[in-house]
């Protein structure tokens, strides 16, 4: 058991508001960072005193877990499809994406089109935003210091390690996501996907095509686990 | 309405250090680079950071950078790559 599960309250239980039951489950069972510590004590604060509640804050966490990249895939399928979508998309996103059910608050979705000339690769080398809606949580390796830091300075290494070789005539431009947009890298559509159905599209469609360090999967399979 | 900068502008970034919350990745700070993409207006985070209104709103500008002048030749990167980022207008310097 973890420290903070230790504390001691200490205070008057009988203070009104009613209590909620739902017991917080952490991820991380061993706090050790600063960061982790005040996490823990803001939170609790705010459940404390009845701002929110532990329950809401699992809820939370579930409702982002639901969330994957086959959102993301089905919108780059479409784009393939769809001629008209595709411009609505690189448009303008957000309105793009919501003609799909996707509701993006606040931020600005941004699709970026790979092409033989030119790829896209994001990062966030402040912090890890990430288009959450369209692709879920984002991988630890794109949270992590290692990939923030190598990710602007050797794309190409970055690129090998992910399996993906780009001639040097493709432009790698590599997208560091600082301010209120979210990146949405539509992978080049794989040769021999003509009159494939948007389903069967969308499942060649990986999440590391839509951050953009790898290539969407080819028809014949390849690039896939089998 | 595209705010002080228009799309081709070439630019310069701040090579300030201030103190707090930005949003101005350190790598870039002095780089030279050209306006590619406007993408409104939108509150200052290193007002919102603080609890701040962020107003007036700032004009938000997608900046590219050849990786040769970011890196001066000391990274993996081919001759024509590039690296882009969104820096809002109070960062900028024409040039």
């Amino acid at each position: 058991m973890s420290t903070h599960e230790h504390h001691d309250h200490g205070h008057d239980h009988s203070h009104g508001h009613a209590h909620d039951h739902t017991t917080f489950q952490p991820d991380i069972k061993e706090p050790s960072e600063e960061w982790e510590f005040l996490e823990i004590a803001l939170r609790e604060l705010l459940i404390d005193k009845g701002v929110i509640t532990a329950r809401e804050v699992q809820d939370q966490i579930e409702a982002w877990e639901r969330k994957s990249p086959e959102g993301g895939a089905r919108v780059v399928a479409k784009a393939w499809t769809d001629d008209g979508f595709r411009q609505r998309l690189l448009e303008d996103g957000n309105a793009a994406v919501a003609e799909m059910g996707f509701e993006i608050e606040a931020l600005k979705l941004v699709a970026l089109e790979n092409t033989d000339d030119l790829h896209h690769m994001v990062v966030c080398t402040l912090c890890s935003c990430y288009p959450r809606p369209l692709l879920g949580v984002p991988p630890l390796w794109y949270k992590s210091r290692e990939y923030r830091s190598r990710a602007v300075r050797e794309p190409r290494a970055i690129l090998a390690e992910f399996g993906t070789e780009l001639p040097e005539t493709t432009e790698v431009r590599v997208v560091d996501s600082t301010a209120d947009c979210r990146y949405l890298v539509v992978p080049r559509r794989p040769d021999g996907t003509e009159g494939m159905s948007e389903a069967e599209l969308a499942a060649l469609v990986s999440r590391d095509s839509m951050i953009g360090t790898a290539t969407a999967f080819a028809p014949d399979g390849e690039g896939r686990s089998g | 309405m595209t705010g002080p900068y228009s799309i081709g502008a070439k630019v310069k970034v701040s090579q300030g250090l201030p103190p707090g919350h930005v949003r101005t990745p350190l790598f870039l700070r002095g780089r030279e680079g050209e306006v590619i993409r406007h993408f409104g207006d939108f509150p200052n985070p290193e007002r919102l950071a603080y609890g701040l209104s962020g107003l007036p709103k700032l004009h938000l500008y997608q900046v590219l950078f050849t990786m040769d002048e970011t890196w001066e030749g000391d990274g993996a990167y081919a001759p024509g790559d590039t690296v882009t980022a969104d820096i809002y207008e109070t960062w900028l310097e024409p040039l």
